[in-house]
């Protein structure tokens, strides 16, 4: 029984904390522009089939993983430049669209240059399971885990204690006041992306030894780190990554206890259930509309 | 004003009638009823998202419920096909009843979150529940039949989808003139001073998200009748961004708008074939290029230019 449990417990809290991730990355570029970024999943995607083209081009795991993620950084960039900033200011629907379409062009020139098949990356540290009270987990979760509370960590020190990160939620408080008070918000826009686009990757990379990784894996990740951010409150960093997790783990115990046919279901419900009850997500702020 | 309203539909019909003279094969007509059955949808879709201002990103998933509704009833329990596509068309009325009080308590993302979340159950649902479904193969649908008179082959659905689009022309563009279309419109323009003007802000906007999805689920009994079969992809995600393409492209609170995005995306995808394997990048970037440079949708934009208003 326990045993079970925890084996569920370890795979949701696994794919948990990718989507964690990529609720991370939804959740900045939302701050800094109320855009939600629907090709955050290809970033995703992206750098689970870079670390796989890098590494079988010969490039050692270092440097292979390094690119993985700096690429899709700079294809996170690219969109903002040529995509997000000539309609600032759009309707919603029309942001929706020009992020789909982006999607649309990342996952299709990827599906062209390497083709349709499924990739897996070798595990990083082997692949002997531990044994926790009868269950087995796998030494790359221990990774995913580990890099992902890195992660946090490091995006906490960087929002609250430097000036840059400081500069970045100004700008997601009040976009004009910021700019009187002399912040790039293009700047904070660019690097929002990049920073997006660098974390759906690392995630993407971290998960690819467990999950295998192909050209059109990134909408359900993408949509599910979606759910994360909205469970978590749309804006609230620690939210979303509570919501990544809360959404792995209940969908891994639901595909365990009910029925795997329908594990993909479980994130969609989980999030109409508690946007009935709770219009804002389970740690959103309170908002009243100005008229 | 009122002139120019209908000028358009004459147009339309005027097209409708003349067109059967240069559809050269199967495959052209075959062409122009998808492109029919998508405008009607849209036309739908189009009453949501552009007047009412109510964005979804599931409405495939309505599609499905009548696509199946059609699929399932008329095989494994013999109903006639128009009692299925009515049971379809109520159940799927029924459903959005049912979560559009909850649903439209929300705005802008976490409304386009909880119509995919929708979009994405129901689709899971019917790729799940093989024994009635066929699951992921899909399944056959028998031919439609009115009455005792069969609709097959594509004249045949041409002209019955000629008839249907130009009646549903002309319904929407009443509609919108309506008491009940101002209603709408004015919730567009601003919730609360429609609501301080006496509208029922909350029974409009289920009013209209039940009969989009009417609509939807009703062309998806047609679509499923039409080609004989149906598949989870009727319902799936990507179907619902489609559609929610075709409106904003067309232009988004355009009655004749919806119809000019229906016929360009249905025909979009048959022009890229030439293009092997480019068809989803080339897609992504057209859909790119207009919205950052026709954000208001080709005819509005285009009436603009005339200096017209629409």
């Amino acid at each position: 029984m326990l045993a079970q449990f925890l084996q569920f417990l370890f795979s949701g809290v696994t794919v948990g904390a990718t989507y964690a991730l990529a609720a991370l990355g939804f959740t900045l570029i939302y701050n800094a522009s109320n855009v939600i970024n629907f090709a955050q999943g290809e970033f995703i995607m992206l750098g689970g089939m870079l670390a796989v083209f890098f590494s079988q081009m010969g490039l050692p795991m270092p440097v292979a993983l390094t690119l993985a993620i700096l690429v899709p950084a700079v294809v996170g960039v690219v969109v903002e430049k040529l995509a997000i900033e000539p309609v600032k200011g759009a309707e919603t629907v029309t942001l929706i669209i020009i992020t789909i379409g982006a999607s649309l062009v990342i996952r299709g020139l990827i599906q062209v240059w390497l083709g349709k098949g499924t990739f897996s990356l070798p595990a990083f540290s082997g692949n002997e399971p531990i044994e926790v009270l009868g269950a087995t987990l796998q030494p790359q979760s221990l990774w995913v885990l580990g890099v992902t509370a890195l992660v946090v960590v490091g995006l906490w020190y960087f929002f609250n204690r430097t000036l840059y990160g400081k500069a970045m939620l100004a700008t997601s408080y009040n976009r004009l006041a910021s700019e009187l008070v002399g912040i790039n918000t293009n700047w904070v826009l660019f690097i929002s992306f990049a920073m997006s686009a660098a974390l759906g990757a690392l995630g993407g990379i971290l998960v690819t030894p467990i999950t295998l990784t192909s050209y059109d894996v990134g909408i359900m990740l993408g949509l599910k780190g979606f759910v994360a951010a909205v469970v978590g409150g749309l804006g609230n960093g620690l939210g979303a990554v509570l919501g990544g997790l809360l959404v792995g783990v209940v969908e891994a115990m639901a595909a365990g206890y009910i029925s795997s046919a329908y594990k993909d279901a479980v994130p969609f419900v989980l999030i109409l259930l508690i946007l009935f009850f709770m219009p804002r997500g389970l740690f959103g702020a309170k908002v009243t509309d100005r008229v | 004003m009122r002139k120019s309203r209908y000028f358009g539909l004459a147009v339309i019909v005027a097209v409708l009638l003349v067109l059967p003279l240069f559809l050269q094969n199967g495959f052209h007509y075959d062409l122009v009823i998808r492109m029919a059955i998508n405008a009607v949808i849209v036309l739908g879709l189009n009453l949501l998202i552009g007047f009412a201002g109510q964005i979804s990103l599931g409405h495939a998933g309505f599609i499905g419920i009548g696509a199946y509704a059609s699929a399932i009833l008329t095989s494994h329990f013999n109903w006639p096909p128009l009692a299925a596509m009515a049971a379809g068309a109520a159940a799927a009325g029924l459903l959005a009843a049912l979560v559009a009080r909850p649903i439209f308590k929300l705005k802008g993302h976490y409304l386009a979150m909880a119509t995919l979340g929708l979009g994405f159950i129901l689709a899971i649902a019917m790729k799940n529940e093989a024994a009635y479904t066929g699951g992921p193969d899909g399944m056959p649908v028998v031919p439609m039949s009115l009455a005792g008179w069969e609709i097959a082959g594509e004249k045949a659905w041409y002209w019955v989808m000629a008839l249907v689009l130009s009646i549903s022309v002309w319904a929407s563009l009443n509609l919108i003139d309506s008491p009940f279309g101002r209603a709408l419109r004015a919730l567009h323009g601003s919730e609360v001073a429609s609501q301080v003007v006496g509208v029922d802000v909350v029974r409009y906007k289920v009013a209209i998200f039940v009969m989009s999805a009417v609509f939807a689920s009703i062309m998806g009994s047609v679509t499923a009748h039409y080609v004989g079969f149906v598949t989870p992809n009727v319902a799936d995600f990507f179907h619902s961004i489609e559609l929610v393409t075709m409106v904003v492209i067309g232009g988004m609170a355009s009655v004749y708008g919806s119809v000019v995005g229906a016929v360009l995306l249905t025909a979009l995808p048959q022009a890229l074939a030439t293009f092997e394997g480019w068809e989803t990048v080339a897609f992504g970037a057209i859909l790119m290029l207009c919205m950052i440079f026709l954000p208001k949708g080709l005819v509005p934009t285009l009436a603009a230019k005339l200096g017209r208003s629409e």
